[in-house]
């Protein structure tokens, strides 16, 4: 009974932080400029495809993982440069839509250049599960929560240690004041993408061996991922790390002990009960207005 | 000036179409016209892809070796994205503009549907290359298909059970249309099987973790057999998360994982997975003596030659069509729509690479479960199974 409840425990885990990574994304993108960013789901598949065919030209896993997460980074830095900012000054609406349409251009190219296939990239540290009180979990699993781990301390040293992420958070809090203060605003957007493409690639290259990676591999990652963000309260790094793992173990905690099919309505419940209660998420504090 | 172009324009233009049109007249008597919409590009495009590509290619080598009925075959071909909205005029721009005999078309069952009321009223014969049972079943006076059906492939899946003695079993299936089909018909079948439905578990679309199901499925009471009904990466998802979780009861997939991937994507964990597959998909591990050996090792030539790319089961539908299609013409020696259309409910023991067809006026498909083969992932590869 309890090598049940653990056993859909971690998986919910697993699966949840995965969730909270490109939650992640979301809130660092939303932070810096007030836009979500539905291309959030193609940086995971960019990261998972490139690191595959990086690896059949014959490259070593660890380069080709370099690699393909600078590739994505690069084309996080271009949709910014070259679809949001040309953009810049248009409603929010506007700029949500060609996120959108970036995505859905980014899904085509990566059928056209790679292929509409599956794919799936060699485990970490092997396949053989770990065993412990009755349930069993991947290796796999615990590199992913390892790195979420080690992503989000990092996260943190970046925005309370660093320039660059005070400067991000000064932008997040008023933009013309940060511009008044000498802060490069539009490089703080440009480092957003870049830093959510990083965040993005990097979720799709620990989960590929695991869930396999294809072309249209972003799509329900990033809508998942986006609830995680909402959950948590929208541009509360700490609060998309929370809602994921809320999403991610209520879907096999209902999966397990009430029905599979009501897996994701459970999940969806739950972040409208939430939303209703809490209109800014979780962590997004009772009705206060951003300052 | 401006008019004066433009009638001369217009001129030029009605001389041409004139021509043109004499030319379709006079090779209308010369060839056999087979009309085919595909799913060449878009979301289904590797199923209409293969398709298209056989058809051209057995098309020109049925040419090269003197045609049907002392004419040459005209293949014309549309690209319908795997939309029924753009299939139905092209399939009406077939039958009325460009006059065909026949149709092969149709890479999905949407597209095929859309198109049954034209084809009826129209009165022309159309094989068919979508999966559904719907097509044929009531059956079409005009209308015949290729594929397998998933209630052939639950079939002979209890088949299989209840050879080794397995009554009690747990179903899991993904949420596309294949998928809930396929658990349909697990529903609908088991009862008359004797088999009993002790979980039924279904995961969402684009999920990356069936644990907890699994886990469900595995200490459901008395459980001595797991389906998985869905194809596509979950199928590899699935076969991973089983051994993960040390599933020790046989494991059953459906043919909608009868593909290399499938085995390669589980790195490893597809070992001991048992699925009903077409011949044409394991032809290599096909006994020299089986009756498909030679035309499926044939087909594989071919297709891998010409294309370069791996056959998939989906492109042996359309080969299976056209030789159907062209063997009806030749018995029946003519290419009159109502004369090759009965010769086509006459297929008797056509060895074809999906299956052997036997069809009658009340079975527009005419493959029954020994057109699939058993078969165990083994070492990596496909093991056949008595």
């Amino acid at each position: 009974m309890f090598a049940e409840f653990l056993q859909f425990l971690f998986s919910g885990i697993t699966v949840g932080a995965i969730y909270a990574l490109v939650g992640l994304g979301f809130a660092i993108i939303y932070n810096a400029s007030h836009v979500i960013n539905f291309a959030q789901g193609e940086f995971v598949m960019l990261g998972g495809m490139a690191t595959v065919f990086l690896i059949n030209l014959g490259m070593p896993m660890p380069l080709a993982i370099f690699l393909a997460i600078m590739i994505t980074v690069l084309v996080g830095f271009a949709l910014e440069k070259f679809a949001v900012e040309p953009a810049r000054g248009a409603p929010i609406v506007t700029l949500i839509i060609i996120t959108i349409g970036a995505s859905i251009f980014l899904r085509g190219a990566a059928q056209v250049i790679w292929d509409r296939n599956f794919h799936s990239l060699p485990a970490f540290s092997g396949n053989d599960p770990i065993l412990i009180g009755g349930a069993s979990i991947l290796p796999q699993s615990l590199w992913i929560l390892g790195s979420t781990v080690v992503i989000v301390i990092a996260l943190q040293l970046f925005f309370n240690r660093t320039m660059t992420g005070k400067a991000i958070i000064a932008t997040s809090h008023n933009p013309l004041a940060a511009k008044l203060m000498g802060i490069n605003t539009s490089f703080v957007l440009l480092a957003s993408f870049g830093l959510s493409a990083l965040l993005g690639s990097s979720a799709g290259i620990l989960i590929a061996p695991i869930s396999l990676t294809y072309s249209g591999v972003g799509i329900m990652l990033g809508l998942k991922g986006f609830s995680a963000a909402v959950l948590g309260g929208l541009g509360k790094p700490m609060g998309a790390i929370a809602g994921g793992l809320i999403v991610g173990i209520s879907e096999t905690i209902t999966a397990g002990y009430i029905s599979s099919a009501y897996k994701d309505a459970v999940a969806f419940i739950i972040i409208l009960a939430v939303l209703f209660f809490m209109p800014n998420g979780l962590f997004g504090g009772r009705g206060a207005e951003r300052v | 000036m401006k008019s004066f172009l433009k009638r001369a324009g217009l001129t030029a233009l009605g001389a041409v179409t004139a021509l043109g049109l004499g030319i379709g007249n006079s090779t209308a008597q010369e060839t056999i016209k087979i009309g085919s919409f595909l799913a060449v590009t878009g979301g289904a495009s590797f199923l209409g892809d293969p398709e298209k590509k056989t058809l051209e290619m057995y098309v020109d080598k049925i040419n090269a070796e003197g045609g049907v009925l002392g004419k040459k075959l005209e293949l014309i071909v549309y690209d319908s994205g795997g939309s029924p909205k753009k299939a139905v005029p092209f399939a009406k721009r077939l039958i009325n503009d460009d006059k065909v005999d026949i149709l092969l078309a149709g890479s999905t069952t949407g597209a095929t549907m859309a198109v049954i009321p034209i084809v009826q009223k129209a009165g022309i014969p159309f094989i068919s290359f979508g999966g559904a049972s719907v097509i044929i079943n009531p059956v079409k006076k005009w209308v015949f298909k290729m594929p397998h059906t998933d209630t052939l492939a639950v079939q002979k899946i209890f088949a299989d059970m209840k050879k080794r003695g397995i009554s009690k079993i747990g179903l899991l299936s993904g949420s596309g249309g294949f998928d809930k089909s396929c658990r349909k018909n697990v529903q609908k079948l088991a009862p008359g099987s004797g088999m009993s439905l002790l979980a039924d578990e279904t995961h969402g679309k684009g999920d990356t973790d069936m644990t907890a199901q699994i886990t469900k499925i595995k200490n459901a009471a008395g459980v001595q057999a797991m389906i998985y009904c869905g194809f596509g990466a979950s199928t590899s998802i699935v076969a991973k998360n089983a051994k993960q979780l040390g599933v020790k009861i046989p494991h059953y997939q459906t043919h909608g994982s009868a593909s290399k991937s499938f085995i390669k994507n589980a790195d490893g964990a597809a070992e001991g997975v048992r699925l009903p597959a077409a011949a044409l998909v394991v032809v290599d591990a096909l006994p020299a003596d089986h009756p498909q050996k030679k035309v499926a090792t044939d087909y594989k030539k071919m297709f891998e030659t010409k294309t370069g790319t791996a056959i998939s089961s989906f492109g042996g539908h359309a080969y299976d069509g056209l030789m159907i299609a062209v063997e009806a013409m030749k018995r029946a020696g003519t290419t009159n729509k109502a004369a090759v259309r009965d010769e086509i409910e006459k297929t008797k023991n056509y060895i074809g690479v999906d299956g052997i067809y036997n069809m009658s006026p009340k079975d527009h498909l005419g493959l029954d479960q020994a057109s699939f083969v058993m078969v165990e992932v083994s070492g990596g590869d496909w093991k056949l199974l008595k």
